[in-house]
């Protein structure tokens, strides 16, 4: 495939449509709403299911009915559309179907703004529904990886029955950017559906697609399954990245849209001789734990930078424990931290560690 | 002391467990009409031979256990969001006979927009709306169907018209929707009653076949437990309160029977 110049939230639309999704339900919101106009172009196409659903609400049941019946399907939304899907996301986690979502997030709380945040990061990677439950949570920093996320989503929700998310944000689903898209996935076979789903039960056992278990013990029980599920995927899925950490005293730990203001700012404290690199989460949730810790080990302090007032950051104390400081940069609301603020930052700290710097600005604080 | 004759050899059942309803105990109250209307569905679908091609979806309510007792491939929904979720399967599977299964506070208030633009879209899916005018599974409390003065534990005065409105029309309102192809209701009081309701039953599952739209059979039912009457006393209530403020009727049906394929 070659390289295109690519909208993120119709690249990711598109990736998802190669990926084999044959089904998308949705409702309009910004910052993504490109996303919900390129499927219903694309899907009818291709003979597949759009549906605009008259809420989020209805949009993540439908999701759930199509999963339910053993299809690759999906829908996207932003914040406050994410939030009216919790009680679906717990159900599905509780009944055990793939699907995937893709969240552009924007400022908030409440109607909040549709300009770029970090604002959802507890919501989906703690599980902002009831329960127990996890979901898989992928965080791209480009477009090209918001295209690769949506495809790997949909093969992970598969091979664990799981809800995958991507968590992107406002200014990946707006930015236009160079990117490749996959190949087009060959339909899938119509009678090739997995063995639990429903598809009317013929020569075979009747099939349910449930969350109920009313016995305590037999609750217990399933989510003893689901912990045993979900370790196994801490153990196989964590992904990060690493950026010139090799020599780091200084690491930043940032995801996504955040991560990639933080390597322009890595940039220039480098050439200034600063000794600092970046941790960069891609799986949010399985969070990269060990990683971590083995960095915290070896660098004297940490940096998170986040586009929101630090809900990753408890996770990376948690990690971190006493290893080394951890200090925490954030904007909110909608606000881009700027690649000078970052620096400064990290500056402040280089100056407070006493590490070598070879044009010392003035003293900033964090 | 009488001794019981033997039986007789070679006898034939006339009377069974259709096939799409196992012959499990279910856990509805003495006097319940949730029994009658599951086996009714469940002969119609027999009588369609329709078994291996019908997905259910329950609700929440008395009826969330409604999986347990047909034969075929079921999800339970959220509360109120069967349509939605029956629109999610439906789609995927359009040659699949699909339907919810829904009590009146899940379809009447919780679940009011999902069934609402269920019949909108026009959604290939058929509705079974077990109306008793009263939530169930909770204990009794008041739903949007419950009638005008009537006592539940959270009207327990009764209903008053002032702060709590009056009973919502479910099968009115979406007759006037253009993608319901087909709205009845129907009651389970007496036997000649039961008999239409099982007729609209396999109506609503042949526009279903045929892709005509939204199809959804209302079935006024009692609640003994909760309204605090016997088994017959609350039958009785159906005939005598339910149907002056819910009249049986057709509400919408396919314009000709060509259109229909009857």
């Amino acid at each position: 495939m070659a390289r295109e110049l690519l909208k993120g939230n119709v690249a990711f639309a598109e990736a998802a449509i190669r990926a084999g999704c044959e089904a998308y339900f949705g409702y309009p919101i910004t910052p993504q709403t490109e996303a919900l106009e390129h499927m219903a172009v694309r899907m009818p196409e291709l003979g597949r299911t759009f549906v605009q659903a008259e809420s989020e609400v209805a949009a993540i049941n439908m999701v759930y009915g199509a999963a339910a019946a053993g299809v690759r399907t999906m829908t996207s939304s932003s914040s406050p559309g994410v939030s009216l899907m919790m009680e679906g996301l717990s159900y599905m986690a509780g009944s055990e179907v793939p699907a995937v979502v893709v969240d552009v997030m924007r400022g908030g709380p409440g109607l909040g703004n549709i300009a770029p945040a970090q604002s959802d990061y507890t919501q989906m990677v703690k599980g902002g529904g009831h329960g127990d439950y996890r979901q898989i949570v992928l965080a791209p920093a480009s477009v090209q990886e918001l295209i690769d996320h949506t495809v790997l989503a949909f093969d992970l929700a598969d091979r664990y029955r799981i809800v995958s998310v991507v968590l992107a944000d406002g200014s990946l689903g707006q930015m236009m950017e160079g990117a490749e898209l996959p190949a087009m996935r060959p339909p899938r076979a119509a009678d090739a559906s997995p063995a639990w789903a429903l598809s009317g039960a013929k020569e075979r056992d009747t099939n349910l697609i449930s969350s109920i278990h009313l016995d305590p013990d037999e609750e217990e029980r399933f989510n003893h399954h689901l912990q045993a599920k979900y370790a196994a995927i801490e153990a196989a899925e964590i992904r990060h990245e690493e950026h010139l950490l090799d020599d780091a005293s200084i690491a930043v730990v940032a995801f996504g849209t955040a991560a990639r203001l933080v390597k322009t700012a890595i940039a220039g404290e480098r050439a200034a001789g600063v000794a600092v690199g970046l941790f960069r989460p891609i799986t949010l949730w399985p969070f990269p734990t060990d990683a971590l810790r083995d960095l915290s080990e070896r660098v004297e302090a940490i940096l998170v930078v986040e586009m929101n007032m630090g809900q990753m950051l408890e996770d990376v104390q948690r990690v971190v424990a006493e290893r080394c400081p951890v200090g925490f940069f954030g904007r909110t609301g909608g606000v881009m931290p700027m690649p000078e603020e970052i620096a400064a930052r990290i500056r402040a700290l280089a100056t407070q560690l006493g590490a070598a710097v070879s044009d010392a600005p003035e003293e900033v604080r964090t | 002391m009488s001794v019981l004759a033997p039986p007789e050899p070679a006898l034939t059942p006339v009377y069974s467990y259709p096939d799409a309803l196992p012959h499990v105990p279910t856990h509805y109250c003495p006097g319940c009409t949730h029994g009658i209307a599951h086996r009714l569905i469940a002969e119609v679908i027999d009588e369609m031979a329709a078994k291996e091609r019908t997905i259910g979806v329950a609700s929440v309510g008395c009826s969330v256990f409604a999986y347990r007792y047909f034969g075929v491939d079921f999800a339970q929904a959220a509360h109120g969001r069967a349509p939605a979720m029956a629109t999610g399967v439906k789609r995927v599977r359009p040659e699949a006979l699909v339907f919810t299964y829904q009590g009146d506070g899940d379809l009447a208030s919780i679940g009011a927009a999902e069934i609402l633009h269920a019949a909108v879209r026009g959604e290939q899916i058929t509705v079974f709306f077990v109306n008793n005018a009263i939530y169930g599974m909770t204990g009794g409390q008041m739903a949007p169907t419950t009638l005008l003065g009537q006592t539940t534990t959270s009207s327990p005065a009764g209903r008053d018209r002032a702060t709590m409105g009056t009973v919502l029309r479910m099968s009115e309102l979406l007759a006037q929707v253009d993608g319901a192809a087909y709205v009845v209701r129907r009651s389970l009081h007496d036997v000649v009653q039961i008999k239409r309701a099982k007729k609209a039953i396999r109506r609503a599952f042949e526009v279903q076949e045929q892709g005509l739209g939204f199809t959804m059979v209302e079935l006024l039912s009692s609640c003994p437990t909760n309204w605090g009457m016997t088994p017959e006393a609350a039958l009785g209530y159906i005939r005598d309160e339910m149907v002056p403020a819910f009249p049986l009727g057709d509400f919408k049906v396919p314009e000709t029977r060509a259109e229909a394929g009857a």
